[in-house]
């Protein structure tokens, strides 16, 4: 019995990863192919970030069974940072492969710092403390980037914050040649966007693999126990804070280098893009895929971010069917005579749903 | 088990999805090869008909704008359709949410329909984003009211009907300098806000330059755009008796009623986002008794009349505010621009592009948000803005 647990574990796993090469060659394919349309093609990269976001804020809410209100907030320090980074190498680094992957290593490191910040304090209290300081954590991020101002020139960064709210980009002393990166609340602007479809893929992957490493590590049993109860797990000498932490800064981490991939996608963007809607949006992913189920936040991620695309032949009514479309989903996944009706279409599984 | 349901829910929600898409190119793909078959019958002097995208918030918080942009422009569509003119246009308008990565959605839908001039988006974070990309690709486009430098910095196909957020702030100080030289000035501004945040800046520079008091600076974000007192008392506290808001008119609307309440009574002083304040649902215009405002556009002029009752009619009496007009005209804009080009219907996004862009620095152009508009090489229009006063509920000029 336990011999077939495993392997079934291995097979989803696999197949997790196969289905995203699958939907990487295929959308390359269709791309090179010229059958994709624009739309489609300019989706692409906000989808793998939205998977790397959904799939590291399962890593907190569904294996570490910790609600995350703020992971937005994440991905805006990611976004930000890589940003900055990028925009810094212009010249030094002309690969625009390179300065990417060092964007989003920059962004995942300031992601990390962030969510260590954050977690270790409150991952040492019980209860849903978490949820608040992740939303107040998203809250306060937005405002801090909405006060920052960032400029570089051959001396380097110019970093200025704005508290008084009267210092503009003059105020950095830019030489002649040097460029504004942030400007406050006008946020970033003239970004040389470098994201592709394939950083984006490479990005899930290595996200995927990450998340699923963990999750079936001894680590990740020791997480996973601690969501399940929590008395019970600290009664065997395991460190609860430590794998809590752990759980949650590499999922910071995670969003952070989805954030750094998805500022660079964008010529032009302002900290007011990750609020607390955004934070929702991601969890909306997360839950609608299926808590801890990471290959459902894959297709939730997907699905969710090309359902408004596909609903503009619905003009005004477009997000109403949205909504209408993501109640009827939530209903009928949880409705029994549903469930019964492909319980029976596949006789093979039944025992196995009684055995559970 | 519940898994596996979901797992067939999203999948079949993935494949409603993408077979939407795949039918909708289709049917792309089938419309363009009508319109070239029919733009092939009809060269020459014949009717040539363009296809003419915008984009703007038709949901969410924004909505008004670009409801007022989509509809103005397709006023303007409509007007030069029934007209006897050799151009005509198909029209289409997209929604964006005022957001960067929506906006770039829907700038890509609009491609794949087949659009050859972007006459949008509405918002200033979401023009940014869309502006790179039409640079990049050579898409021709005017925004009408994207008013941030950097839209159209750097991008010789980027022009802009509204003015620029600088030049709001320095029209704005200038104005009070010369006719209220001894105003204690508050400042009150959303600094999450790219408009807001840049009109302010240059505002302040340009007031301290010209020697005006700038006594209290009082700053709100997007969340907290429901209560002012403390800003308003701020600014009583601090003496000012002339109130300076580089803000939209549903904050401004909260800040008038609280100032009311609290018996402070400045005179207020706003820019081009604040029209629309009068039209506002469950506002009390008397609020806004004295109210300034320095806006290109006024709906009570009456050089404006014609535009006005048209818009009414066509949309259950709203009153056109002046993204409608900055979107009329810009229509306008790009049909002048394309006759003096010469360009013809089967001419491709990129060539249209490269025709307009040596036209927009010749031509120059009266309409509704004023007269002898011309564009320099950067795509900043220059215009001469009007101060309007509300008096009675409308927009009259200040005497004086």
């Amino acid at each position: 019995m336990k011999q077939r647990k495993i392997s079934k574990t291995n097979v989803v796993n696999f197949s997790t990863y196969l289905g995203m090469v699958i939907f990487f060659l295929v959308m390359t394919a269709l791309s090179k192919a010229g059958v994709l349309n624009r739309s489609m093609t300019g989706l692409l990269v906000p989808i793998c970030c939205y998977m790397s976001m959904a799939v590291s804020l399962n890593l907190t809410v569904g294996i570490l069974g910790e609600l995350s209100l703020g992971h937005a907030g994440f991905m805006s320090v990611g976004a930000f940072a890589g940003v900055i980074a990028s925009q810094s190498l212009l010249d030094v680094v002309p690969s625009a492969g390179l300065r990417l992957t060092i964007a989003m290593i920059v962004g995942a490191l300031f992601a990390t710092v962030a969510g260590f910040i954050v977690g270790a304090p409150v991952l040492r209290l019980q209860g849903d403390y978490l949820a608040i300081v992740t939303l107040a954590f998203g809250e306060i991020i937005k405002e801090l980037v909405t006060c920052l101002i960032v400029g570089h020139d051959e001396n380097g960064l110019h970093i200025l914050f704005n508290l008084t709210g009267n210092k503009t980009v003059e105020d950095l002393g830019l030489s002649d040649t040097g460029i504004a990166i942030i400007k406050g609340a006008q946020g970033t602007a003239s970004v040389k966007t470098i994201a592709s479809f394939t950083a984006g893929f490479i990005l899930v992957m290595v996200t995927l693999f990450i998340v699923l490493n963990l999750k079936h590590s001894r680590a990740g049993r020791a997480i996973m126990a601690l969501r399940d109860n929590r008395i019970a797990t600290s009664s065997i000498g395991i460190n609860t804070t430590k794998y809590k932490l752990m759980a949650f800064v590499t999922s910071a981490a995670l969003a952070g280098a989805a954030g750094a991939l998805y500022g660079l996608n964008y010529s032009s963007l302002q900290a007011a893009k990750f609020n607390f809607n955004t934070s929702i949006l991601v969890l909306v992913f997360v839950v609608l895929g299926g808590l801890g189920n990471i290959w459902g936040s894959l297709v939730a991620a997907a699905a969710l971010t090309i359902l408004p695309e596909a609903l503009r032949e619905f003009a005004d009514y477009r997000m109403l069917v949205y909504a209408i479309v993501l109640i009827l989903v939530m209903l009928a996944t949880h409705n029994p005579t549903l469930q019964s009706f492909f319980a029976r279409l596949k006789p093979g599984k039944k025992e196995e749903k009684e055995a559970a | 088990m519940k898994k596996k349901l979901l797992a067939f829910v999203m999948a079949a929600t993935m494949v409603f999805s993408l077979a939407a898409c795949g039918s909708s190119s289709s049917n792309d793909s089938s419309s363009s090869s009508d319109s070239s078959d029919s733009d092939s019958a009809q060269s020459g002097d014949e009717v040539q008909t363009f296809k003419l995208g915008s984009i703007g918030p038709l949901t969410g918080d924004n909505a008004i704008y670009g409801q007022a942009v989509v509809y103005g422009a397709q006023l303007a569509v409509d007007e030069i359709n029934a007209s006897d003119s050799k151009i005509k246009f198909e029209f289409k308008g997209e929604d964006d949410e005022a957001d960067g990565e929506k906006s770039t959605n829907a700038y890509n839908k609009l491609m794949d329909w087949g659009m050859q001039v972007l006459v949008g988006p509405t918002t200033t974070g979401a023009s940014m984003a869309v502006a790179d990309v039409c640079n990049s690709e050579r898409t021709f486009m005017i925004t009408p009211s994207a008013s941030a430098v950097d839209v159209t910095a750097g991008k010789d196909n980027v022009f802009q009907v509204c003015f620029t957020d600088p030049n709001q702030g320095i029209s704005s100080a200038d104005y009070i300098a010369e006719n209220m030289p001894d105003a204690k000035i508050a400042v009150l501004y959303r600094n999450d806000d790219a408009y807001s945040q840049g009109i302010h800046d240059t505002f302040v520079k340009e007031a301290t330059e010209k020697g005006m008091s700038v006594v209290y600076e009082g700053t709100f974000t997007n969340d907290t755009a429901t209560d002012f007192s403390v800003q308003l008392s701020g600014a009583q506290s601090n003496g000012a008796d002339l109130v300076f808001m580089p803000i939209y008119y549903q904050p401004a609307s909260i800040v008038l009623a609280q100032a009311k309440a609290m018996g402070y009574a400045p005179t207020f002083f706003g820019v081009d986002g604040m029209d629309g304040i009068l039209t506002m649902e469950g506002f009390d215009p008397s609020l806004a008794e004295g109210l300034m405002l320095l806006t290109p556009f006024s709906a009570t002029v009456p050089e404006t009349q014609s535009f006005v009752e048209a818009y009414t009619a066509a949309n259950d009496g709203v009153t056109p505010n002046q993204f409608a007009a900055d979107a009329y005209d810009g229509v306008y804009i790009v049909k002048e621009a394309l006759e003096k080009a010469g360009c013809t219907a089967d001419m491709s996004s990129a060539d249209i592009c490269e025709a307009l862009v040596a036209q927009m620095t010749q031509i120059s152009y009266s309409g509704l948000t004023g007269k002898d508009m011309t564009w320099n090489a950067e795509g900043q229009v220059s215009k001469a803005p009007t101060a309007y006063v509300i008096k009675g509920g409308e927009y009259v000029l200040p005497e004086a």
